[in-house]
């Protein structure tokens, strides 16, 4: 598989496409181990971040990846009103491309919402998360986090327990994690197991009985609407049957979680704050990862791109 | 076809002979070369072919090669008049209608505002009087605003030239505001055509629900959604003894639902569309807004399921589900774009080179299956013989073209089969004795 242009689902992605991304994001965690943590690969170019979505973490690690790699950032809230009150998403797309960037990031409540920005732009796009479809830079800091911890996920069995059926994050990391190798089982209310899930590769399993197989328990977040909508009767319920806590969590067990946590709902605090917990391990690879996909998709197939080292020495240089 | 319930800009009685034309007719028994005379409008005489003289004054169409059909009826269109012009009006709808081969086409109330008064009908007529090429007949609303609460004066309705009740777009959700239709039904006669949908089970459903859903993380539309009222409404009817039609139907339980009812004697009906018929929901994958709409493109089993009640009648006819819509209304994320895709212009070429040419369905079976929804309005059956004003198609099968390439009659262009290259070109369309169409001949049509 060639590098793509544009990174809009993990199945833009083969298993080397993957590693050669998680490769460059471990050689740029060097550069931020250092006190001038810039590199000078996409300066000179803009990447704008569009956000549609209240979004803390992933908007501020593409703003921190975009910088550390010397690109012009502009940062868009645009308001997650409807498309009858305000521009619509292909006027703004339009406006923004006027700037003539390099990249835009868009999150979206909607699905397939970066692949159409592709379609009304020239600049290379990533999806920061498109409705409930995908989430493809947080399975990348996901399997960069499992692969820093465990060295490759081969055989690795991996639990994603929760909301399966409103998570994006779910559905990116389930073909992420397949396609390294991992045998991945889903679990959670049979009322948030979406139908037809085991197409994506995975296992379904509606209790947590066997969830001592798991080699690492991915949990996702339990947003309170989900009570109101008669998903389930009770958070009460819902954290007796499937809450992931340190009776239910084995010594060998690692933990991760997509954040904001819901403490005392799908994690204990217990589990939060225990060793085997990666939580802040994923939010940390954030930035390199994201680093990491900017730099393959602006800077890294063509031909005298300059290669990770040279800017990293370029860094060095400007200290 | 009973004119009081049809209206249309009278056209000019044609004067024509067809020569040397494949007419087939499975109702008449045709399937064989013909000359075809039409004299003032009607098929005045069917001969061998190049036996007939060219009378004075009649156009002379040479049509070895081509193939004649009884023009097809649709009784599922949307024209969006009055209130949404921008997506179509009744010209360029029954321009689209005219284009595919239809010589008549029913029109859904789902308009701005709701068609569910008498008055508003009569105005509508009035228009299409003015403004259709083809004859268009109109269904009011079941119930009041499509709001599922109060029926429509249905009896004035009938009256004022309706020529069947339908909440389309909607279903009739209280079993009992479905039942007092159906008593009212004897009042008033005019088919009662349902939408059937469960919003419980629907909900925000925005395709169906299945593999594909899951992996896109779109909120699935199950198939039990449309099943349990076709079963449910059936059962009223039968309890009635009303007479009800069941419009697109998308899923296997709804076709043994279906098939169980008409065994025990209800009187029923069901339609599906092209779409249905040859597409899936492998489809959206794309995300593409062109193929949202509502039943949703459901699996191959269902889409087989579709192919095998047509062909064994418990699916009557196929209709369209014609639903334009602007560019711009479709140029959004797919949860956002509205429901619907045309089908007028594209029916038969996509249902020849889908289900015809690789040998799933006969073609006899498709032509009757696309004029049936006429009789279930009780309407009279376009067809082939002497005496029978001219509804005619005249088209020809090997003629390839590019859906979309040259653009559409219809004002809107969401269709789901935009780029796909079709045989089946219409020649020529009749309707009520009267030319309204005449395809120039497009370049890419093989000579």
């Amino acid at each position: 598989m060639t590098a793509p242009r544009h990174l809009l689902s993990i199945d833009d992605l083969d298993r080397a496409g993957i590693e050669r991304i998680l490769d460059r994001a471990a050689s740029f965690a060097e550069v931020a181990g250092r006190e001038i943590k810039k590199v000078p690969a996409l300066r000179g170019r803009t990447v704008v971040n569009l956000f549609y979505e209240a979004s803390t973490r992933t908007s501020s690690s593409f703003e921190l990846a975009a910088k550390r790699l010397s690109a012009d950032v502009v940062s868009v809230r645009a308001a997650t009103s409807s498309v009858t009150k305000g521009e619509s998403l292909k006027d703004t797309v339009q406006t923004l491309t006027a700037y003539d960037p390099a990249a835009i990031v868009i999150r979206s409540p909607h699905a397939g919402a970066a692949q159409l920005v592709a379609r009304w732009t020239d600049a290379a796009v990533v999806n920061a998360g498109d409705g409930k479809h995908e989430h493809p830079t947080q399975a990348l800091l996901d399997v960069y986090t499992l692969r820093r911890r465990l060295g490759a996920l081969d055989g690795k069995n991996i639990w994603i327990v929760g909301d399966v059926l409103h998570s994006r994050v779910a559905r990116s990391d389930i073909l992420a994690f397949a396609r390294m190798g991992a045998q991945v089982t889903v679990s959670g209310p049979p009322t948030l197991l979406p139908r037809g899930i085991e197409a994506l590769g995975c296992e379904v399993a509606p209790t947590l009985e066997r969830l001592a197989e798991a080699d690492v328990v991915y949990v996702l977040r339990m947003q309170n609407e989900r009570m109101d909508e008669a998903y389930v009767p009770s958070l009460r319920e819902y954290a007796a049957r499937y809450q992931v806590n340190a009776a239910r969590l084995q010594p060998h067990q690692l933990l991760m979680h997509p954040g904001p946590v819901n403490r005392g709902v799908e994690l204990s605090a217990d589990a939060i704050d225990s060793p085997q917990a990666l939580i802040a391990q994923q939010v940390e690879a954030g930035v390199v990862v994201r680093m990491a996909v900017l730099y393959e998709l602006l800077a890294g197939s063509g031909a005298g791109a300059p290669l990770v080292a040279e800017a990293a020495a370029e860094a060095v240089a400007l200290a | 076809m009973s004119a009081e319930r049809l209206f249309h800009v009278p056209g000019e009685p044609a004067e024509l002979l067809l020569r040397g034309v494949h007419a087939l007719d499975p109702r008449s028994g045709l399937d064989a070369p013909h000359d075809v005379l039409v004299r003032d409008g009607v098929i005045a005489e069917l001969a061998a072919p190049g036996s007939l003289p060219a009378p004075d004054g009649a156009e002379v169409v040479e049509g070895e090669g081509l193939h004649l059909f009884p023009a097809f009826f649709d009784p599922h269109v949307h024209l969006r008049t009055p209130g949404q012009e921008h997506k179509e009006t009744l010209a360029t709808g029954t321009a689209a209608a005219a284009a595919g081969g239809f010589c008549g086409i029913v029109a859904m109330p789902n308009t701005a505002p709701t068609l569910d008064d008498a008055s508003g009908l009569r105005s509508l007529c009035a228009q299409a009087r003015q403004e259709a090429r083809v004859p268009v007949g109109f269904m009011p609303a079941i119930t009041r605003g499509l709001a599922g609460t109060e029926l429509t004066e249905m009896a004035e309705l009938r009256d004022a030239g309706a020529l069947g009740f339908t909440d389309d777009g909607r279903p009739v959700v209280a079993a009992g505001m479905l039942r007092r239709a159906l008593q009212y039904q004897r009042l008033c006669g005019g088919t009662i055509a349902l939408h059937e949908e469960d919003p419980t089970l629907s909900g925000h459903g925005v395709m169906h629900e299945g593999a594909v859903s899951a992996r896109l993380g779109l909120t699935g539309i199950p198939s039990i959604s449309e099943s349990t009222m076709v079963a449910r409404d059936s059962a009223i009817a039968a309890y009635e003894q009303g007479r009800v039609h069941f419009q697109h139907l998308s899923c296997v339980e709804s076709v043994e639902a279906l098939a169980a009812w008409k065994a025990a004697g209800a009187r029923v009906s069901g339609e599906a569309s092209p779409h249905h018929l040859t597409l899936t929901d492998e489809a959206v994958r794309s995300l593409d807004s062109r193929f949202k709409m509502n039943p949703p493109l459901r699996t191959e089993a269902d889409r087989e399921a579709l192919i095998a009640g047509l062909r064994d009648g418990t699916i009557e006819c196929i209709a369209t589900d014609h639903a334009p819509h602007a560019r711009h209304e479709k140029e959004v994320p797919f949860e956002e774009a509205p429901m619907g895709v045309t089908g007028l212009e594209t029916a038969f070429p996509v249902l020849y080179t889908d289900l015809v040419l690789p040998g799933v369905l006969p073609l006899g079976l498709v032509v009757e299956r696309m004029t049936a929804g006429a009789a279930l309005l009780d309407l009279s059956t376009p067809r082939i013989a002497v005496g029978e004003p001219a509804n005619l198609a005249l088209l020809d099968l090997a003629g390839e073209w590019e859906v979309g390439a040259r653009g559409y009659a219809s004002k809107s262009a969401n269709s789901c089969f935009e780029g796909r290259r079709l045989r089946g070109v219409v020649r020529l369309t009749l309707a009520a004795g009267a030319v309204v169409h005449r395809a120039e001949l497009p370049a890419e049509v093989a000579a």
